[in-house]
């Protein structure tokens, strides 16, 4: 295994990222390319879950558009990403914080973390 | 057809300059030393031999340390013949990674994982057998029918039924080289590849 770390060191340059987990609001500043033009998208939610190891973790942010949930998942070290604004730091008791999905309205809320 | 012996190490992914993620086995590739040069004249066809992996020389029959001395190499522990190898190395001569260019496409033959005795659903596919109502209750994944009954009143030979699954040999093809380390002999190719983690595996041009 330590050739596959050897791998995922040398060949996958590290993003700068905040410290952040689930729970937390965050705003991904995401490079999307349209034809020749290159713009950055920002996409603004809950964490809901930070995933895998090393050069392969990927995060996930939840967010309501219009009414509907929707979740994006984030490989943190992508090249595409361009920063990671942390909003709000949130009081959430799990790692993983699925239960966020079957609520809505004031029981969504997530206490903010007094610093 | 040139190739190299190898030994899977495991698996990760890369991010291409396009920022796409692409899943890549990881490959110890070579050094492979040539071991003995196969003539029509001398062997009756026209192969050379390939050594790979180190082993501890109190582990080697001396007839096999007497054929690592003709190389004048250390006793290896996998051999591997290949033929119309294209170009003509000597014996002795050390096959790595400059064999192969990033972005090539390769073949990747290794032994598949031991699966036991499988039934039909997972060996060769099989959908199973109906539903689960109208009182159907232990037929999920049988089977079904053998054939057709007294006319011919055997089953076929070469009926596909449950068996002994994997670890045999399979080739991949048509695998792309993500990525070549010269200097730790490690090869990124694209995809999955056969076999578990320290198997070896046989990538050909």
């Amino acid at each position: 295994m330590d050739l596959v770390n050897f791998a995922q060191t040398t060949l996958v340059p590290r993003n700068k990222i905040p410290d952040f987990k689930a729970g937390d609001t965050v705003t991904v500043f995401y490079k999307i390319k349209e034809g020749t033009k290159e713009r950055i998208q920002q996409f603004q939610g809950v964490v809901l879950q930070r995933k895998g190891s090393a050069s392969s973790e990927t995060f996930t942010v939840r967010k309501i558009s219009n009414g509907v949930g929707v979740e994006r998942i984030f490989p943190l070290h992508s090249p595409k990403i361009e920063s990671i604004e942390v909003n709000k730091h949130g009081v959430v008791r799990r790692a993983r914080i699925f239960y966020l999905r079957g609520i809505s309205g004031k029981k969504a809320r997530i206490e903010e973390k007094k610093m | 057809m040139a190739g190299i012996i190898g030994k899977k190490v495991g698996m990760t992914s890369i991010f291409d300059e396009e920022g796409r993620n692409i899943p890549c086995t990881v490959v110890q590739v070579g050094p492979c030393v040539v071991t003995q040069v196969k003539t029509t004249e001398t062997d009756g066809y026209a192969a050379i031999q390939l050594a790979f992996d180190d082993k501890k020389e109190k582990h080697t029959t001396a007839a096999m340390k007497g054929h690592f001395a003709k190389a004048s190499t250390t006793p290896k522990r996998k051999l591997v013949e290949f033929s119309d190898f294209g170009s003509e190395p000597k014996q002795g001569d050390i096959i790595n990674t400059s064999l192969f260019a990033e972005g090539e496409y390769v073949d990747v033959i290794g032994n598949s994982k031991g699966k036991g005795f499988m039934g039909v659903i997972k060996r060769h596919g099989f959908g199973g057998v109906g539903g689960t109502t109208h009182g159907q209750h232990n037929r999920l994944r049988a089977p079904g029918s053998m054939g057709a009954s007294s006319d011919p009143s055997h089953v076929f030979k070469g009926k596909r039924l449950a068996g002994r699954t994997g670890g045999n040999s399979v080739k991949t093809k048509n695998l792309q080289i993500v990525k070549i380390l010269p200097e730790q002999n490690v090869m990124l190719i694209k995809g999955a590849l056969p076999g578990h983690h320290g198997s070896y595996l046989i990538v050909e041009k």
